[in-house]
């Protein structure tokens, strides 16, 4: 199976226990300091709470959460160690599309996790370590309905042989009542004009009892350097995780293609040391304009909140995103939200 | 006929609209072809990479209206990546440097830029009708200089477009000069009004007939616009918001009760359903109505509002309307001619909400003699259903089914739904337009191709099982225009048929299906006037490839029938053969 299938399959998997994925973060929550610039590791400016937190306790989770830093917090990626081992040998395979901040996996020599080491942490990883860490304070929607299962990145390809004819696709995932189903690209046939007015229209409602919003939520995705742009819904994620691997798996392609065709025609063929040199020299940052038209860090806020107010999103350079200081702003703007 | 001068000719031609027959007129003989020619004030482009602006102007040069369509159908549901084309810009240059005499422009999936808007609103000193639908690429700063500059603006019609809101003033870009406006709508809008300004815009417009507002215009506005204007006669209703107050909710009323010309009523984006009430003064007036974007309206309220409606010719709707919604329509609108039913809940999570079913369709189809045109959403369907509405409704022009859930059988006898479709296209020999869905296999298109003589547009998803079925229909559609098809296991033996039939259809689409990168070459080459385009997303850069993969499959192939040959705009990613 391709990774992507694997991926789908197994979330599927691990989704039907969704407690297990939100809960066991606690290990790893925290802020460890980073330094998405490919500075040095203890030069942030800024950030007065820089300590690792490596004995983190979910008390402070909530203040650790939404403190200031610079950058993304995050060291290790929950969903490899708490994921079914299933999960790993994919993450193996798992370019880490934006290295952020990998000298972590260097210092802390109590590193958990089980895939290779030495390999640069991408950017889902950080993602995925803070939204974990923030949604057991933030109790948001995320835990109530299904994740949902494959991201908007699912190819068509991968459908069909998923769903057989006959069956209900919600049958052939799992055994487990709640099972995620598969998002298909286009499927139903609802203009996306349609599915944003109406995700608005339920999202302005006051209805909180944890229902998803309806429809979708499309946002328009760019990247410096990749010749088009594509568009996500993010209403088809529940946490940065999910938006950031479906991003990565996007988005990959452009960034092989820098690589030089040498014949390789699978992403799998290319060495790991290539990438990583690849990726050395340009690191990847994702930013998105919220509705003031500010581009923003992603990942500072809490998701719920980051759906709102994402208009666009950008994967710059991370030497182009110098001047975003992201921490201080995202958090202002969401104090005088609040 | 050539007894008569020319005038003459001209003017009976001056009685002949439609464009088919237009078409037809101009083939008659050289003579006829030249008058038509210099009397066509409107021409349609179904495709606009099919010709190009200067070959239009040259043959028309005295063109008054336009309408252009862009990207293929399946865009509007994100299959097709973005700056893949549909560009207007070049047609308003070169219709501005030939200084033809545009008066209006209609586009759909077409990309506007705000410089293209700015041009359009200098080059024509007489233009009057902007209609955009499904298009992306503007600002409120392209609407500004189309208030600004285009002083004879009858229309602006604004549907579901893509639109960046810069919350500037255009509104106010109106001058106070401009008194000609007929139809305004801006529901797609999404930031705030200058509301105002729209109502100093309306106040000095006695000839609006049609106004469609966004989200940003809240109650008591609306009260006053409606007061100013009691001769709407389509109302496109923004925010309810809040419940209002009652002093509030009875200027309404009393605004409402003048506006005895209103026939059409849509929006209630946000609504208190305890609002709609102040409509029902006017509901049996009504013969249009969309209730499609009313997420928060309950069942409930719908039914007691569609109870009144007894005129009602066309209602779109949500599904949260229910069965028995449906069966208060029917009962209630005996002169209902289209119904959209849209799903509410688009990624199919719930499976507790009250949606449509197969009874809603039936009790539509046996209360409803003149309806001729539906669109429906449902979770669940039987061929029993499918046969009964069949025979209920012969005088389907338009049947679009769509059962959410991707090879979906008959619910209660878990057969295929081929025999439900086989009816439909049986019984209804006028069917233009079809789309499938559910469990099918080759035997529907078996049907379709035997039976449904008139058909120009079909749509099929996740359907089939061998060549044989599309097929099939290409052999059978004579009338075929536009065939659609994604995700079925139709492959090169299906596509190269019968090569040449494509230069009598508009355009076909088939996204992951079997056809393979070697099948498409070889439809290229010998067909000058198709362009074969690939647009393979996930492998770029394949010109660096030395040996291409002939086996390989394509993700998206669209075909279309042209005269001017392969496009100048394309992206990388799309590949011309």
């Amino acid at each position: 199976m391709s990774p992507e299938e694997e991926l789908q399959s197994n979330v599927s998997v691990a989704s039907s226990s969704p407690t297990s994925n939100c809960i066991s973060r606690n290990t790893l929550g925290g802020l460890k300091e980073h330094n998405y610039l490919g500075l040095s590791d203890c030069s942030s400016v800024g950030s007065s709470t820089l300590s690792p937190l490596a004995e983190d306790d979910k008390a402070t989770i909530s203040l650790k959460a939404t403190e200031l830093t610079l950058g993304l917090p995050g060291s290790q990626s929950p969903a490899r160690d708490t994921e079914l081992n299933l999960l790993s040998p994919v993450k193996l395979d798992e370019k880490p599309f934006f290295p952020l901040l990998p000298s972590k996996d260097e210092i802390c020599s109590s590193s958990q996790k089980n895939n290779a080491s030495g390999n640069k942490r991408g950017f889902s990883d950080t993602m995925d370590q803070f939204a974990e860490a923030k949604s057991s304070v933030y109790t948001e929607k995320n835990w109530m309905f299904p994740e949902a299962a494959a991201t908007q990145s699912v190819t068509k390809k991968d459908v069909p042989q998923n769903i057989p004819k006959g069956q209900s696709s919600t049958t052939n995932n799992s055994s487990s009542p709640p099972a995620p189903k598969a998002q298909i690209v286009g499927w139903p046939p609802v203009r996306s004009y349609r599915k944003n007015t109406l995700a608005t229209t339920c999202k302005n409602s006051d209805e909180v009892d944890g229902r998803p919003g309806f429809g979708a939520l499309f946002v328009k995705v760019s990247m410096d350097g990749a010749p088009y742009l594509r568009k996500v819904d993010l209403r088809s994620y529940t946490n940065y995780g999910e938006l950031s691997s479906a991003l990565e798996k996007m988005f990959t392609t452009f960034t092989l293609g820098q690589c030089g065709s040498n014949g390789a025609a699978g992403k799998d063929m290319l060495s790991e040391t290539k990438l990583k040199d690849l990726l050395n020299g340009k690191d990847y940052v994702l930013t998105y304009e919220d509705k003031d038209g500010d581009w923003m860090l992603v990942g500072d806020v809490p998701w719920e909140m980051f759906i709102d107010v994402c208009k666009k999103l950008k994967i710059m350079k991370g030497c182009d995103a110098i001047g975003l200081a992201a921490a201080p702003r995202a958090m202002e703007k969401s104090k005088m939200r609040a | 006929m050539n007894y008569f001068p020319d005038e003459v000719i001209e003017h009976v031609f001056d009685f002949v609209v439609s464009h088919k027959d237009r078409n037809s007129i101009s083939l008659v003989c050289k003579s006829w072809h030249k008058i038509e020619r210099f009397s066509r004030k409107e021409v349609f482009i179904g495709n606009c990479y099919a010709i190009n602006p200067e070959r239009l102007i040259g043959r028309f040069p005295c063109l008054k209206s336009l309408t252009l369509k862009g990207k293929p159908h399946f865009a509007d549901f994100n299959l097709v990546p973005h700056e893949w084309g549909g560009f207007v810009l070049p047609w308003i240059e070169a219709l501005a440097r030939s200084r033809v005499g545009l008066e209006e422009l209609r586009l759909k999936r077409m990309v506007v830029t705000d410089e293209s808007l700015e041009l359009l609103s200098r080059s024509f000193a007489n233009f009057k009708s902007l209609v955009l639908v499904s298009c992306e690429g503007f600002t409120t700063d392209g609407l500004a200089s189309i208030a600004t500059n285009c002083r004879h603006l009858r229309e602006l019609d604004l549907q579901e477009n893509e639109i960046d809101d810069h919350r500037g003033q255009w509104l106010n870009c109106f001058p106070d000069s401009c008194t000609t406006l007929i139809s305004l709508n801006f529901a797609c809008l999404k930031g705030e009004t200058n509301v105002a300004a729209l109502e100093r815009l309306v106040a000095r417009s006695p000839n609006l007939k049609s106004l469609k507002l966004n989200r940003a215009v809240p109650l008591d506005a609306l009260a006053r616009l409606m007061s100013c204007a009691p001769q709407l006669v389509d109302l496109g209703v923004g925010s309810y918001e809040n419940e209002p107050d009652p002093e509030s909710f009875a200027k309404l009323m009393t605004a409402i009760e003048k506006c005895i010309s209103l026939r059409s009523l849509s929006g209630f984006l946000e609504v208190a359903p305890l609002c709609l009430p102040a409509f029902y003064p006017i509901c049996q007036n009504l013969i249009s109505l969309n209730l499609s974007y009313a997420a928060e309206i309950q069942g409930n309220h719908l039914i007691k509002l569609i109870q009144l409606c007894k005129r009602l010719q066309r209602l779109w709707i949500l599904d949260s309307i229910g069965d028995k919604g449906l069966v208060v329509v029917a009962d209630t609108c005996k002169e209902l001619q289209e119904l959209r039913v849209f799903p509410s809940d688009v990624h199919g999570e719930e499976d507790n909400i009250a949606a449509v079913t197969e009874v809603g369709l039936v009790a539509i189809s046996a209360g409803c003699p003149k309806l001729h045109s539906i669109l429906y959403f449902c979770k669940q369907m039987t061929n029993a259903a499918l046969i009964a509405v069949a025979k209920n409704c012969p005088n389907f022009i338009r049947f679009r089914l769509c059962i959410l859930e991707p090879h979906k059988p008959d619910h209660i006898t878990s057969q295929s739904l081929d025999e439900g479709f086989g009816a439909i296209v049986q019984a209804c020999k006028g069917l233009r337009r079809l789309s499938v869905s559910g469990l099918l296999t080759d035997q529907v298109f078996l049907y379709i191709g035997m039976y449904a003589e008139q058909l120009e547009m079909l749509s099929i998803a996740f359907a089939g099982d061998t060549d044989k079925g599309m097929l099939y229909v290409l052999n059978g559609c004579k009338k075929m225009r536009k065939l659609e098809i994604r995700d079925s296991p139709f492959g090169n033996a299906a596509l190269l048929a019968d090569v040449g039939r494509y230069e009598t259809m508009r355009s076909l689409w088939m996204s992951s299906c079997e056809v393979t990168l070697g099948g498409c070459k070889r439809l290229a080459q010998n067909s000058p006037r198709l362009n074969v385009e690939i647009i393979n997303e996930n492998e770029n850069n394949r010109m660096e490839q030395n040996e291409e993969d002939e086996g390989e499959k394509v993700d998206k192939l669209y075909l279309y029938r042209t005269v001017v040959g392969t496009r100048k705009d394309a992206p990388p990613y799309v590949r011309i053969l």
